[in-house]
């Protein structure tokens, strides 16, 4: 009996102490310096790179409350697992970082954590920014450095037991993080691997695009969609073809969206628009192709979707009554057979982005309306009135059933708890 | 499948064959683009008499951009028009609300006793430092160029919940927030008297802003032009 507990113990002991060499060994800075950026560059170059590198983050998107000074953080993030409150980022001494280094900001974006080694949550996407090259890396901290210093703590982050246990990001990590490289692919062109730099690094387009796990993690396949952690919104998979998979988009058509926020059969809306509006639109014209070219060229992950179940006479009738809703508030814009209008009102058949397996983002658009991003390419946008006043849950679920299931579209029917759900951040 | 679903799919395909014959387009102007905002406001004035929605119509353009610069950047809250100003450039909203500010409005008020004026509307109360409404919304109340907002034309349960979001920082203006200090001022009563007086006002064809003031206002406002506060023209 007692050898049979001291067989336990020993055996516990043994894994413990494994697991954390494991963490030790996964903790070490593998790469501590990096390789530092040439000390010949001028710092206006290297700060005028930084500038459009941050752009290309989205940096200031985070790192801005609404309304408040760019940079200066406080913007709440609401997740699962609490709301974290982005830090400040402008070059105040005290407050910011001003009195970072160089090295300790790469250490903060490659591997994740603080100037003084505390180890950072990943709602800060380290986990795709851990590709960003050390020269980037370094530009962009130069470029902070001239943002006008803002004296103005963050308030704390207000999470949820356990998660509120710092430490415990030693195992998440452990399990989740390895800090990495951009490795260009041989067999590719310096176009391909520029933009896969960009989607897979500071684009960090996977933090939206990718279901997350019971633990925050981006699980599944790279850029598979997945709900937007804290919010009503449905990122879709970037490579599934019955989503937003771009295998059958031109390489223009997906410029545009993501340069102008429309193209010839959507309008960016939700986060995306605010991506498209605070980021992408200020991309340089190869920067936004090469992204293009390399979101074309991933391999369709679409699984063969189940036959659609024969619709019951209940199913017919709701999407009927909402037949009458669409002949009554949005034929004038998207057409009696859902055709739109060009340039301003989306088709709505044949339209993936409305029969996406939840149907939240369709949801959304009715209850809050919304216009596309004011981009250089696109300044004075159409827009889309809200109907959360106008019609109950069970007409907008209605609605969208029916805009989900007519002009050859078909896709799962929507009831009034998932519209009383939707109406969220 | 049952018959009866058989029909009435047969339908809908039928009602659209007959529907594909007229394609929809949209006309590239600006009235075309602000279609969403009339699902709350109408064009022109109020939608109907009950509405709690102000007009846009006729009020001054500098008073209308600032409204969509607060909604955007948190200083008012309205999640549909938080939302909807979300991702615009300053230079659309100008756009947008010039585009407004140049309608007339078409307004009838609405129906309640004509009572007397409330001291607070031409007077003030000078003891606790409060100016009379005129004095900055001008003499006629149909507020001044560019910034300073008419009163008449506006529902009653608008003009007090305002009142009562300023009294709780729901309504901010830019610093400094004039309006905020005084509404934080007023007792229910004087805010309900002022709402209610000012809603059975008329507003008579060919009512537009002043162009200037023609004292300097009496206090200093975040969101009004130093040339307007002086009296000058801006």
């Amino acid at each position: 009996m007692k050898r049979g507990l001291l067989k336990i113990f020993s055996a516990v002991a043994l894994l413990t102490a494994l697991a954390l060499i494991y963490i030790a060994w996964n903790e070490r800075d593998s790469d501590p310096a990096g390789s530092s950026s040439s000390p010949t560059t001028n710092t206006a170059d290297l700060q005028a790179r930084g500038a459009y590198l941050a752009r290309a983050g989205n940096c200031a998107g985070c790192h801005t409350a609404q309304g408040g000074p760019p940079y200066a953080g406080g913007r709440e993030l609401p997740t699962p697992f609490g709301t974290f409150v982005t830090p400040n980022i402008t070059a105040d001494r005290s407050t910011g970082i001003g009195s970072w280094s160089a090295q300790d900001f790469w250490r903060a974006l490659h591997h994740g954590k603080g100037r003084d080694g505390k180890l950072l949550y990943p709602a800060f996407p380290y986990t795709e920014y851990t590709r960003v090259s050390r020269a980037d890396s370094d530009a962009l901290f130069s470029y902070l450095q001239t943002i006008a210093p803002v004296a103005q703590v963050a308030a704390a982050d207000r999470l949820q037991f356990p998660y509120n246990i710092r430490a415990l990001l030693y195992v998440w990590r452990a399990l989740y993080f390895k800090p990495g490289t951009y490795e260009p692919v041989a067999n590719q062109t310096a176009e391909w691997n520029r933009g896969a730099y960009l989607v897979q690094g500071l684009g960090h387009c996977n933090a939206c695009h990718s279901t997350r796990n019971a633990l925050g993690a981006a699980g599944g396949a790279a850029l598979g969609g997945g709900q937007v952690a804290g919010r009503s919104w449905y990122a879709p998979s970037l490579t599934a073809r019955a989503e937003a998979g771009n295998g059958d988009v031109s390489v223009d058509e997906i410029v545009s969206l993501l340069s102008t926020g429309r193209s010839s059969k959507y309008a960016a809306s939700g986060p995306m628009a605010e991506v498209i509006g605070q980021s992408l639109q200020h991309l340089s014209a190869t920067d936004v192709r090469a992204m293009a070219v390399y979101l074309k060229s991933l391999p369709d992950t679409s699984t063969q979707a189940p036959a659609p179940a024969e619709l019951t006479a209940d199913a017919t009738q709701r999407i009927a009554k909402g037949g009458q809703i669409y002949e009554l508030h949005c034929k004038d814009c998207h057409g009696a057979s859902g055709e739109g209008a060009a340039n301003a009102y989306p088709p709505l058949a044949g339209n993936r982005s409305v029969t996406l397996p939840l149907a939240l983002n369709t949801i959304r658009s009715v209850l809050d309306g919304g216009f596309a991003p004011s981009t250089i390419g696109n300044p004075r946008p159409y827009g889309m009135p809200p109907f959360a006043h106008v019609l109950s849950s069970d007409e907008v679920a209605q609605v969208v059933s029916y805009v989900r299931n007519s002009w050859g579209n078909r896709a799962s029917l929507v009831n009034a708890i998932e519209v009383d759900r939707s109406g969220s951040d | 499948m049952s018959r009866l679903v058989r029909i009435l799919l047969l339908l809908a395909a039928g009602a659209n064959l007959s529907a594909q014959a007229s394609p929809v387009s949209a006309a590239d102007t600006i009235a075309e683009r602000v279609k969403p905002c009339l699902a709350c406001h109408a064009a022109e004035g109020r939608r109907s008499k009950d509405e709690y929605y102000p007009r846009l119509a006729g009020k001054p353009q500098g008073y209308l951009f600032n409204q969509m610069l607060n909604f955007r950047d948190g200083r008012r809250l309205n999640r549909a028009m938080s939302l909807l100003m979300q991702n615009l450039s300053d230079e659309y909203l100008q756009e947008i609300a010039g585009y407004f500010a140049s309608l007339e409005p078409h307004y009838s008020a609405a129906k309640g006793q004509a009572t007397e004026a409330p001291a607070l509307i031409r007077i003030g109360d000078p003891a606790r430092k409060i100016p009379a409404c005129t004095a900055c919304h001008g003499k006629e109340l149909l507020g001044v160029a560019p910034s300073i907002p008419g009163l008449l034309g506006l529902p009653n349960d608008y003009v007090a919940a305002q009142m009562g979001a300023w009294r709780v920082d729901l309504r901010r203006a830019t610093t400094p927030d004039c309006m905020g200090g005084i509404a934080k001022q007023l007792s229910d009563v004087e805010v309900n008297a002022v709402a209610q007086w000012l809603a059975v006002q008329p507003l008579l064809p060919g009512a537009h802003p002043a162009a200037t003031l023609k004292e300097a206002l009496p206090m200093k406002c975040g969101s009004v032009p130093t040339a307007v506060v002086t009296g000058s023209k801006p």
